[in-house]
């Protein structure tokens, strides 16, 4: 480990001493390129984020990329239903590692005003993991901005060689998840264990 | 526009054989439509679209209803002998209905600037007789719509250039608009509850796995 008053000192003779994974992470933090899709109301947010006003290139993802294969991050903007989940779960297998999942809006956190439908899925995160939750209906930009200030913290921290290193780098961690399939009477299977197990519900009356 | 009386006098002279009844409507829209039978529907509608004094080329909205079995309560006044002095009772009569599933169009005419008229058929029952006649043969902008009454409430239409469920994935194998459908308990948490949910809710309470 070097000295921190010999890395200030260095640092104001216009020399940078940083360990490898700072130089990775600060590199992928700000590069994080979007797949390009939106499922309701929440993508004309995320469209108005990206433009000039609130401008997300100021993070490095501006570049919005309509495949799979070249994206990053998957922004989940709207309502998913259960005709729509296995085709989103599908694109989020297709994505590279490492790759990352904003949740955004009522409907992908929760169902949202959709709850009580047979129709639409409770969360895009009964089926793959999600590392950022943003609540509201929709999400203003400023709040996907801050989701996503809040996810380049999260690929800031992430240490690449301990027990905790991201999943792309473990070679058990797995890159694709199970697509359900269309049942005679819901997805099957409802949801993936794996990824996310019911909570206990309480009542307070 | 002519009254609906008019409009089934003049489909009882197009279409010979035909049975057209007029449905009441007691709410304030008072809106009564016409019940057309089955096996004459699209000579009807051909009728409705293309009879020169009445040219309804645009059907705008194409639904489903679900009606159950259910019991009617009419309320007839009697003449009856009480205590050797006639007098008229009310008496309450009880009537079984059976089920039926019900498909509405409303039409109007571009070319005259009237309408809407409202026009219904009826299957035989919600199990078996499910069968009705499309009528997007005669207005194109039903095919969707008949399809969404297929996938939704199980109405077959036959003559339907394609009818495929329309919402929800082939080999969905219920009718989710029906009245007795019974959803999938695909949810835990419900922050307010009542009533039917509030019941589905407590079915999962104190269940699941803790947070960590």
């Amino acid at each position: 480990m070097i000295d921190e008053s010999l890395k200030s000192e260095l640092s104001k003779q216009g020399i940078f001493t940083l360990k490898l994974e700072e130089l990775y992470n600060w590199g992928r933090k700000n590069s994080v390129w979007p797949l390009q899709f939106g499922l309701a109301c929440c993508a004309i947010e995320m469209i108005a984020t990206s433009m000039a006003r609130y401008d997300l290139a100021r993070f490095g993802a501006e570049v919005f990329r309509p495949s799979p294969r070249q994206a990053d991050l998957m922004i989940v903007a709207g309502t998913v239903t259960k005709k729509m989940a296995p085709q989103v779960i599908r694109l989020y297998n297709q994505m590279p590692e490492p790759k990352y999942v904003i949740a955004m809006g009522a409907c992908a956190i929760s169902g949202g005003p959709f709850k009580q439908g047979y129709n639409v899925l409770k969360g895009i995160d009964r089926y793959i993991p999600v590392d950022v939750h943003i609540p509201g209906c929709p999400p203003r930009p400023e709040a996907l901005l801050h989701a996503f200030m809040t996810l380049q913290k999260k690929i800031e921290q992430q240490s690449l060689t301990s027990e905790q290193r991201p999943r792309h780098l473990d070679v058990n961690a797995p890159s694709e998840f199970p697509v359900p399939r269309y049942g005679a009477h819901d997805l099957e299977p409802p949801n993936n264990p794996d990824v996310w197990q019911p909570p206990v519900a309480t009542r307070t009356e | 526009m002519e009254t609906l009386d008019q409009l089934k006098a003049r489909i009882e002279a197009a279409v010979p054989g035909v049975r057209v009844d007029i449905i009441p409507n007691e709410s304030p829209s008072g809106q009564k439509s016409l019940l057309i039978d089955a096996e004459h529907a699209v000579a009807i509608a051909r009728v409705l679209r293309d009879d020169p004094q009445l040219r309804f080329d645009y059907a705008s909205n194409v639904t489903g209803v679900d009606w159950v079995d259910t019991v009617l309560k009419e309320k007839v006044k009697v003449k009856k002998v009480v205590d050797g002095v006639e007098k008229e009772v009310e008496e309450t009569i009880e009537k079984k209905r059976a089920g039926y599933l019900e498909s509405v169009y409303h039409l109007y005419s571009m070319e005259l600037k009237h309408g809407p008229v409202v026009i219904r058929m009826r299957t035989g029952n919600r199990t078996d007789q499910v069968h009705l006649p499309s009528l997007t043969p005669i207005w194109r902008g039903c095919e969707f719509q008949e399809r969404e009454i297929f996938d939704l409430y199980g109405i077959v239409f036959d003559g339907h250039p394609d009818l495929r469920r329309i919402l929800m994935w082939d080999g969905f194998k219920d009718y989710p608009m029906r009245k007795d459908y019974v959803e999938p308990d695909d949810y835990e948490y419900e922050p307010t509850a009542h009533d039917k949910v509030l019941e589905k809710a407590k079915r999962h309470e104190g269940q699941g796995t803790p947070a960590n």
